[in-house]
Parts: structure tokens; C-alpha cells; sequence
């Protein structure tokens, strides 16, 4: 037995999760430069990838409700992974060391490390917030419904939602990059044995109590 | 709509400064509204529609002498009527032309996202150049005085120009030319301010002591100005703010929020990069793997 048979040994996300995750992915970027584009002049040119000024007003409110709508779909998948317990908040305060690759101080991480599910409740928070400010300033459908100062206030908490998930993805994109190994968890759907035994080692028993029996 | 006779000192979504080297020198101009002198024969509506091509649906009876009962992307203008019993009994029609006030400091111009969309000109005309607009209706979200509306066919924003395409020539805006009583004045804005003094004086002397001029400071002053007989309760005409300034959310959301959140977007992307660069990535070497096989082989 090599690395190489060691390397698609687990199983960590379904084809059905991965293509969840990849449309929300994708339509994440893409209303996030849409929405840029209309949050700050210096990005009023990422207009023109969407067709123009018109277009872009168009499209982005609908792209936004596919990435709601699916993150949601493949967040019922992972949901019960991500309860926070004991060993969550030790492994808070223990970030400094997981960020200096001193994982031997660092509580072991079950499917998802503390950070992880922060992430998880922070995206689904934002999500949240998007969708009901976004309704609020929907204007071809749905601003004549809403008085005028609950319209000023979605327009500021969107902008704000939209801020924090940004800053939130591009954690997510960096950890991805970052940590090797665990990109081709969402491409290909397995890890490594020593992948999950070095990052997520109580889910590594977990999974493997399976593999030994056979 | 678009006019570059007149020269353009702000623009919507643009972070420098427009081309500002000729100003009004001999002075902004304003319009003023003599709410006291006005009959509410609706003259100055027709005189809109009749210069801007603008023909509104026939509306239905709400109940009042609004006509049509608010203002839309094909009524720029409207004029409203308000019933007001004074303290002593007796009853006063208060007619307010509404439309656009041309802030000196407008919220739309604020609010939109399309550069160039909303424009200031140098003598103070407020003007949407649709064109450029996106149909988003943040210049509605940004307006203190509910002024601008979304055309359902077009999905463009409208609202009074301040007949800038007339004024640019030498006229006065239509509905001045209409007025049959000259309860609306056009001029620099300084002769407006000069002749709504000696208005206010007039009408003190006949008894109208609250008597003054409507030219809000919260939105740096309007071109649009109103000599009101209460102007210690402008409510009173319609609902007009007594003190009209952009929202805060508003001024937040499209001031500091705005180089905040990039500058802090910026960063997060930047401290991932500069610890990937002094840190290294976290990679599963050979030896992770062997610890976990022999995890796995030690199991019962």
C-alpha cells in the first residue's frame, strides 16, 4: 500500500453535493461581481460582462436567488455536521497554532474544524439577510410593497450581507488553496487517508470504523 | 436627457472631480413657487406634458382635486390639493405644484449606481439622463422628497428637468411661461430669494405673520423654491419635510461603506496571500499517510 492507494480512500462529498456546491459557486461569483459592479463605481465596468448596465440590473437579483436557493439545498446535507460542541471552542483558541501549521497542539476536528463551521452559520446568516433585503429592493417587483425607510435600510444591510460573504468566501477560497488536499474533496469527492487522519482526524475514525470492516 | 450645451459639475457614480473650470458665475437659477398666489388651475401641468411630450393615462376619482393623483414617469408635475381648516374655523385650500426640487446636494445623484445616469449642471438643474439609467431605482431609495419614478415601459427613471433643454436656450421653463397669475417665477436663484423676500413681506402685512420661504438647508438648498403662507409647518402642504435631508442609511450606504468594505475586501485577500507567501501551505506529506494507515492497521 503507497500514497497512491492511499489518496481516494474516503469518501467526503456525494456527485449530488458537488454539483450543488459548484452551481453555488458559481453563481456566487457571478453575483458578486454583478453586485460590485452596482456597490462602487471603480467596479461599474464588471457591468459589461453581464451585457451592460440594464442587463446586469436584470440578471443579478435572479443569479442571487439560484445561489440562495442552492446553497440552501446542499446546506440540509451538512447541517448535522456542523453543531458546535466542547471541543469547538477549544479549537477556537487554538487558531493561532492551526494557522502557523502546528497542528499538534490543535484539538482533533471532526467533519468540520470550529472554523469550518463558523463559516457554515455565517454564510447562511448572510444568505438570509441577502434574500430578505434583497425582496425589499427587488424594485421591478417588489419595492412598491415597502415603505420608503424600510427600502433605505435593506439597501444598507444588503450591501453589508454581501460585504461579510465576500470576505467569508474568500476565507473559504483561501483554506481551499491553502491546505492541500482538500480542493480535490470538492472536485473529485475523496480525500486522502492522510488528509483526513492530519486535518479532520475524529471523522477519519469515524469513516474508517467502515473501511477496516471490510 | 442628455444636453451638453449646459456644462455638468456632478455626476452620478463618479469618483473624481467633473469638468468644473466654467461655473455659473452670474448665478444659479432657481424657480420659485408663490404657493399663495397659486389658483390650482393646473395650467402648469398641461404646459409639462404639452413641451416634454408627455401624455399620462386617464386616471380614475380618488376623492380629491389631485389630477392625476400622483406624480408618475408621465406627470412631472401635480398639483396638490390640501384642505386646511386655520384655528380660527375657517377653511383654506393649500395648493402645492409638486415635482422635483433640485437639490443643490440631491440624494439621487447620490444614491445611483450608473455614472453619468444623474447629473448636476453648473446653474444648479438637477437632471436624469436616461440613457444611462439601469431601471435599479436607487435614485427613488436616495430621494428625500419621493420625486423620481421607474417608467413601466422602459424601466427608466423620469422626473421634472427644470425644462434644463429650455433654460439652456434662454427660456424659462414651461410651466413658468403658463402660470396665468405668476405665482411661478423662474431667475437666478438670488433674484428668486429677493423676490420671495418681498412676497413674504407682503403677506406678513396681511396678516400671514408664519409667512416665508421654503429653501431647505438639510439638502444644501433647492432650485425649487416655495413661498408658503405657514412655512412654520410645511406638512401642512401635502406632506412637504420640514426638514428634508438625505437619509443617513442612505449617506452611509453610499459613503463610507462604500471605500470601507472594498479597502477591507482587499485585505482579507491580501493577508491570505502574504500567509501563503511567510507561511507556506499546510500540505499531507508521506509521513501523515503512514500514521494513518498504521491508525487504520492497528484497529481490531
Amino acid at each position: 500500500m503507497n500514497a497512491e492507494d492511499n489518496r481516494d480512500m474516503i469518501v467526503r462529498y456525494t456527485a449530488g453535493a458537488r454539483i450543488k456546491h459548484w452551481i453555488g459557486a458559481i453563481s456566487f461569483v457571478l453575483v458578486a461581481l454583478s453586485g460590485l459592479a452596482l456597490f462602487h463605481p471603480a467596479f461599474f465596468w464588471l457591468t459589461n460582462l453581464f451585457g451592460g448596465g440594464p442587463w446586469t440590473r436584470i440578471l443579478h437579483p435572479f443569479i442571487g436567488c439560484v445561489m440562495i436557493v442552492v446553497f440552501y439545498l446542499f446546506s440540509l446535507g451538512i447541517w448535522r455536521y456542523n453543531f458546535f460542541d466542547e471541543r469547538d471552542w477549544l479549537w477556537l483558541r487554538k487558531v493561532p497554532d492551526v494557522m502557523s501549521n502546528r497542528e499538534q497542539n490543535v484539538p482533533e476536528a471532526g467533519r468540520y474544524n470550529a472554523g469550518q463551521k463558523l463559516l457554515f452559520y455565517s454564510i447562511i446568516a448572510c444568505l438570509m439577510g441577502l434574500l430578505l433585503s434583497g425582496i425589499v429592493i427587488w424594485r421591478v417587483y417588489f419595492s412598491a410593497f415597502f415603505p420608503i425607510g424600510l427600502i433605505r435600510l435593506a439597501s444598507l444591510l444588503h450591501a453589508f450581507c454581501a460585504f461579510v460573504l465576500i470576505c467569508s468566501i474568500a476565507v473559504h477560497v483561501y483554506m481551499a488553496i491553502w491546505e492541500k488536499g482538500s480542493m480535490r474533496a470538492m472536485t473529485r469527492g475523496r480525500v486522502s487517508l492522510g488528509w483526513a487522519w492530519k486535518n479532520h482526524r475524529a471523522w477519519f475514525r469515524e469513516v474508517t470504523r467502515g473501511i477496516q470492516q471490510r | 436627457m442628455a444636453l451638453q450645451s449646459l456644462d455638468i459639475i456632478r455626476r452620478s457614480a463618479t469618483t473624481l472631480p467633473s469638468p468644473e473650470v466654467r461655473g455659473a458665475h452670474t448665478g444659479q437659477v432657481a424657480k420659485l413657487i408663490d404657493t399663495t398666489k397659486c389658483i390650482g388651475c393646473k395650467a402648469c401641468q398641461v404646459a409639462c406634458m404639452e413641451w416634454n411630450d408627455l401624455r399620462d393615462d386617464i386616471g380614475t376619482c380618488t376623492g380629491h382635486y389631485d389630477n392625476p393623483h400622483d406624480l408618475s414617469e408621465h406627470s412631472w408635475t401635480l398639483m396638490r390639493f390640501t384642505e386646511y381648516e386655520n384655528p380660527k374655523g375657517d377653511l383654506a385650500w393649500l395648493i402645492r405644484k409638486d415635482g422635483c426640487m433640485h437639490c443643490e446636494d440631491p440624494g439621487c445623484l447620490k444614491a445611483c449606481p450608473s455614472p453619468g445616469a444623474i447629473v448636476q449642471y453648473s446653474n444648479g438643474i438637477v437632471d436624469f439622463h436616461e440613457e444611462n439609467c439601469i431601471g435599479c431605482g436607487y435614485c427613488i431609495t436616495g430621494c428625500p422628497f419621493d420625486i423620481p419614478r421607474i417608467s413601466k415601459k422602459d424601466k427608466k427613471a423620469y422626473k421634472c428637468t427644470l425644462c434644463s433643454d429650455r433654460v439652456a436656450v434662454g427660456l424659462e421653463p414651461a410651466c413658468v411661461k403658463a402660470c396665468p397669475t405668476g405665482a411661478i417665477v423662474f431667475g437666478t436663484k438670488e433674484d428668486m430669494k429677493q423676490h420671495a423676500e418681498e412676497r413674504i413681506e407682503d403677506l406678513k402685512s396681511r396678516g400671514f405673520d408664519q409667512a416665508g420661504l421654503y429653501d431647505p438647508s438639510g439638502v444644501g438648498g433647492t432650485h425649487v423654491m416655495y413661498v408658503l403662507h405657514h412655512a412654520d409647518q410645511p406638512e401642512l402642504y401635502a406632506d412637504l419635510p420640514k426638514n428634508p435631508k438625505i437619509s443617513p442609511l442612505v449617506r452611509l450606504w453610499k459613503g463610507a461603506a462604500k471605500p470601507l468594505s472594498l479597502f477591507a475586501i482587499f485585505a482579507t485577500a491580501a493577508v491570505g496571500f502574504l500567509h501563503y507567501i511567510g507561511m507556506g501551505p499546510n500540505e499531507v506529506d508521506e509521513a501523515d499517510e503512514e500514521a494513518a494507515r498504521r491508525e487504520l492497521e492497528k484497529k481490531p
